[in-house]
């Protein structure tokens, strides 16, 4: 039997509430392998909620997840098999402090893909290299600056081989000087067919990097096309309004 | 006699110093075991209900902080002469030693499991996203993410809260336990002097006074950032 082509990533119908207050309204949203898809909105638009979904952190109300056709919600899932395939990527790192750069990218290669210390040490090494911190490996997180923090986030999901990896805010924390190191990881992440779902203030990476965008406002996807499309041919007036706010 | 010589006489008599030397030191034997076992049983004991905490099972975590309650509120006193006073009335018997171990390990266990508790619920909520993201288990991520954080970061009031309970293992004198204090009071009443009093407290200076040091160096060291 073989598997027909499946998206990569297939969100249905996905509803979040955080008590009373509807966050996602009804997400649809397909994404292909080794497309990177931009998801911009204002804040509180649910994006980064959405992201979150995408690998249970956040828990759905209701809606489907698929990820290469197996199913990512409901009952009866192994939720840790499946969280080795989405790579998660945080706005403010979320390093281990205690455990050297190796150490960060080693622990879930050791723990949860039970692989020996010496493999483990040459993928971690590897996607370390991939990052450009191959060198800083015995490094603490402390020891690191921020561009270099996010890198080696990076890495550790990296190294676990998903198939798909999500972005939130990834440069978001980051002084101005030390964005353009970690984008060019993700585009060098890109290059390599990495399916990306990014959450991202940074237009100009967007409209030169991504293959699609999104437009997000109060819980629903207003608007999604290339990123020449959204960005100087809106058709909505929310995406137009937002645009131009941010765009000064 | 001078009043100096009286005051010598009745705390450094070097005759009865010389005689009950031996016991105190044997005594400082007993409390030393005593505090090891005490600290070691204690805290991992108080580590291991904050882990179960964490789970965050009601009735369990409900058990647990009742449990912590009663015995941080209760004077370690009244536990120790209850146990070794009560026990008997139902049939169990308890040596004295046993009695103190007891009822000491079970005091500092309910207060670290309260400070590791806080440590654990100090560790950032993205450390746990982060390690579930990368597929750890929760009880995983517990113990390779947030515990080795959660420790770093209460080490210092682990250690004077250790330091605080090994310190009472000279409440088992009343129940008759052989540790420093023990010692030295039946010596004071042999000799009627108090000069093993006073070794005691020798001793014990020589003994904690070391580990309040440490424990100081532990605190300027921890207390700066999260290394």
């Amino acid at each position: 039997m073989t598997k027909r082509a499946q998206p990569t990533l297939e969100v249905r119908a996905l509803h979040k509430s955080f008590g009373t207050d509807p966050v996602l309204k009804g997400i649809d949203l397909i994404v292909q392998r080794s497309e990177m898809v931009f998801v911009l909105g204002p804040s509180g638009s649910g994006k980064s909620t959405m992201l979150r979904c995408c690998n249970r952190l956040e828990e759905p109300d209701s809606g489907e997840i698929f990820v290469e056709g197996d199913r990512l919600t409901g009952p009866g899932v192994n939720l840790n098999a499946m969280r080795q395939r989405i790579g998660m990527v945080f706005q403010s790192f979320n390093l281990y402090p205690h455990l050297t750069a190796l150490g960060n990218v080693t622990l879930a290669l050791r723990r949860v893909q039970k692989m020996p210390r010496a493999a483990a040490a040459d993928a971690a090494l590897e996607a370390l290299t991939q990052v450009g911190l191959g060198d800083r490996a015995g490094h603490y997180p402390a020891q690191l600056s921020g561009g270099q923090q996010q890198r080696v986030a990076i890495a550790r999901a990296l190294a676990l081989r998903p198939t798909v990896m999500l972005f939130d805010e990834p440069t978001s924390a980051l002084d101005p000087e030390l964005v353009g190191d970690v984008l060019d990881v993700m585009r060098e992440v890109k290059a390599q067919g990495m399916t990306m779902v990014v959450v991202s203030h940074e237009m100009s990476f967007a409209r030169e990097a991504a293959d699609r965008v999104i437009f997000m406002d109060q819980g629903r996807i207003v608007e999604q096309g290339p990123p020449a499309q959204i960005f100087d041919a809106p058709r909505e007036d929310r995406t137009r309004a937002f645009l131009s706010r941010v765009s000064g | 006699m001078t009043g100096f010589e009286r005051f010598i006489d009745t705390f450094w008599n070097t005759a009865v110093l010389v005689r009950y030397a031996p016991a105190i030191l044997q005594g400082v034997g007993v409390t030393v075991v005593l505090s090891l076992l005490i600290v070691i049983c204690g805290i991992a004991l108080g580590a291991g209900l904050a882990c179960v905490r964490a789970y965050r099972v009601r009735p369990v975590s409900f058990v647990i902080v009742i449990y912590a309650d009663v015995l941080r509120a209760l004077p370690p006193l009244v536990l120790i002469l209850l146990v070794f006073f009560g026990l008997p009335n139902l049939g169990i018997r308890l040596s004295a030693f046993t009695v103190l171990f007891l009822v000491l390990t079970l005091v500092l266990a309910a207060f670290a499991e309260e400070i590791v508790w806080a440590g654990i619920t100090a560790t950032p909520k993205g450390q746990w996203e982060a390690a579930r993201s990368t597929g750890l288990g929760f009880t995983q991520t517990l113990g390779w993410v947030v515990l080795p954080q959660a420790t770093r970061m209460v080490i210092p009031p682990l250690t004077n809260r250790a330091i605080a309970i090994t310190k009472m293992t000279a409440l088992g004198m009343v129940i008759g336990v052989p540790d420093i204090l023990g010692q030295a009071t039946t010596a004071q009443s042999f000799s009627a002097n108090a000069t093993p009093l006073t070794l005691a407290a020798v001793a014990y200076v020589l003994l904690f006074l070391p580990l309040v040091v440490f424990s100081r160096w532990l605190e300027t060291r921890f207390s700066g950032g999260r290394a």
